[in-house]
């Protein structure tokens, strides 16, 4: 079973989800199938290639092991195995982003329509144009998603929320389950065991994207204001709109910049992030983390969901491969985020007590792959950290 | 509302340069050809599959009814498993190179002349 990634049929479709024709669905199957097979059979391989040869003939010409990462990867990227494999999956990364714009952009009328309707009239979703997309976000398109999460086809359009949500399957070969919250179900099913009964009044989501995670944390806390903001305003549109579809008539979508924000001092319980961090700047980076601090109340929860970063602990070639993305998918700040240390940044912006501790997707297991179990998918894995701490 | 040629926008090039995995350029070309073909050959076979299904429950085989086909569990285990074995072997190459790598083996050619002097 766990051999098979579980189909595309098993994919929620709420109210703004894209309707897949029989044949965009195909297509998600293969890829998810074909992604699992590049991890799970072939993966391997360059483990092989690196203990076999590429090591071997580093030490010959140099006299010594790679020291870092860096080196690994240039020696890997001469191997015929590596090169191949990298190429298939750099493929299939770019035929998920194929599959998923046609089949939102040949129904973008009907589905900006349907996010209008949900959308219109609404205060909890507040756009500012005069909010800019930084800087670092325009480089390049993040994970090769043509657009990226700011871009339109036409302005006003939900094209890039959409294209986002429906292809999220594909390549964590469905990982995240039915409506891709794995990681907000497995916030909300931590906070419960760390902190039962605990009732946050307010809760602020960062980049929060089209709020796959934060709708989780709204929905188990009803009674409390639920605000998530991002500074692209395509993904805020569908977000928003998924969001009411999905009863979450307490989460607030709002323009914003995470690293200079409107809140007052102290204002939430809760400040997070789910899989974010990675893709801010150098600079932003503590900035954000700094802001987060400012805006949370004393005895609040700032709490940080991310991919293992990189230490001295981790095997360079286990680095080497968890910064594949970093190279050959578009996440120029994947390498440089993971190699720092965290706890210390948030101990340097007021945080002395930081925690960490390893989160896995929470899915419905009767159809998605139990996260508990099986191999890893480098970069991609429902396996995550938690870097957290409780405001003094 | 303005008419969006979907079929080209679909395709977009992502800002950022791509990554060169090869030394010449066409063979990075021909892998992208490749692995797409081998998704949509995929994705025939699905089809079919849906059709056969169809056939089978002895309901009218219309497109209508090709899109609205919605796999049950166990038709999409097998559906699932069509996917593993049609991946499996298209990939064969691949996977043999992987488990070559495993335990280094000499040519055939010494392995002949070692036996021959045995
Ligand atoms: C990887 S996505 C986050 C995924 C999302 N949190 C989830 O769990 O599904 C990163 C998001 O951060 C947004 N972003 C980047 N820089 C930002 C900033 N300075 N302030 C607010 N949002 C930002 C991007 O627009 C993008 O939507």
């Amino acid at each position: 079973m766990s051999d098979i990634a579980p189909p595309y049929a098993a994919v929620a479709r709420h109210a703004v989800f894209p309707e897949p024709k029989h044949d965009d669905a195909a297509r998600f199957d293969f890829l998810a199938n074909f992604n699992k097979y590049l991890s799970g059979t072939l993966g391997p391989g360059n483990a092989r290639a690196y203990e076999t040869r590429v090591r071997p003939a580093f030490a010959r010409a140099h006299g010594r092991d790679p020291v870092d990462r860096f080196e690994i990867r240039r020696a890997m990227n001469a191997d015929p195995f590596h090169r191949l494999w990298s190429g298939l999956k750099r493929n299939s990364m770019e035929m998920r982003q194929h599959n998923g714009r046609a089949m939102v952009l040949r129904q973008l009328d009907n589905l900006d329509a349907r996010a209008a309707a949900l959308n219109d009239g609404k205060d909890t979703l507040r756009l500012d144009p005069g909010v800019e997309v930084p800087r670092y976000q325009r480089a390049v398109d993040i994970h090769c998603m043509p657009g990226s999460y700011h871009g339109e086809e036409r302005p006003g359009d939900v094209s890039a929320g959409a294209n986002y949500d429906c292809g999220l399957f594909a390549t964590t070969a469905g990982g995240l389950g039915a409506l891709s919250d794995g990681g907000g179900q497995a916030l909300v099913d931590w906070v419960r065991r760390e902190r039962p009964g605990w009732q946050p009044r307010r809760i602020l989501d960062l980049g929060a994207t089209v709020g796959h995670n934060v709708v989780p944390l709204a929905l188990v806390f009803p009674d409390a204001e639920v605000v998530a903001i991002d500074t692209a305003a395509p993904v805020l549109r569908y977000g928003h709109a998924r969001a009411q579809a999905l009863g979450a008539t307490n989460l607030q979508f709002v323009q914003m910049n995470a690293e200079s924000m409107a809140f007052p001092d102290g204002h939430f319980d809760w400040v997070q992030t789910t899989m974010y961090l990675h893709e801010l700047s150098g600079t932003a980076l503590p900035r954000v983390i700094a802001e987060g601090v400012r805006v949370l109340a004393s005895g609040g929860l700032m709490l940080h969901l991310e991919q293992p970063q990189y230490s001295d602990a981790m095997p360079l070639y286990e680095q080497f491969i968890r910064d594949w993305d970093a190279f050959n998918n578009n996440e120029p700040f994947w390498s440089a985020m993971h190699g720092l240390d965290l706890k210390q940044l948030m101990r340097d912006a007021g945080l002395p007590d930081v925690f960490v501790t390893g989160v896995r997707a929470v899915v419905d297991t009767s159809i998605f792959p139990d996260q508990s179990q099986g191999e890893e998918d480098h970069g991609r894995a429902a396996v995550w950290n938690a870097y957290g701490a409780w405001k003094p | 509302m303005s008419e969006l040629d979907w079929i080209a926008r679909a395709g977009a090039k992502a800002k950022g340069k791509r990554p060169a995995f090869f030394d010449d350029p066409a063979a990075d070309r021909m892998l992208s050809m490749l692995t797409a073909l081998i998704g949509e050959v995929s994705v025939m076979r699905q089809r079919l599959d849906t059709v056969e299904r169809l056939l089978d429950s002895g309901a009218p085989v219309t497109r209508a009814a090709i899109e609205a086909y919605t796999p049950d569990t166990a038709a999409a285990q097998e559906r699932g498993e069509l996917i593993r074995d049609y991946i499996a072997r298209v990939m064969r190459g691949v996977q043999q190179e992987v488990e070559a790598m495993a335990a280094p083996e000499p040519a055939i050619e010494e392995v002949s002349a070692a036996l021959r002097d045995m």
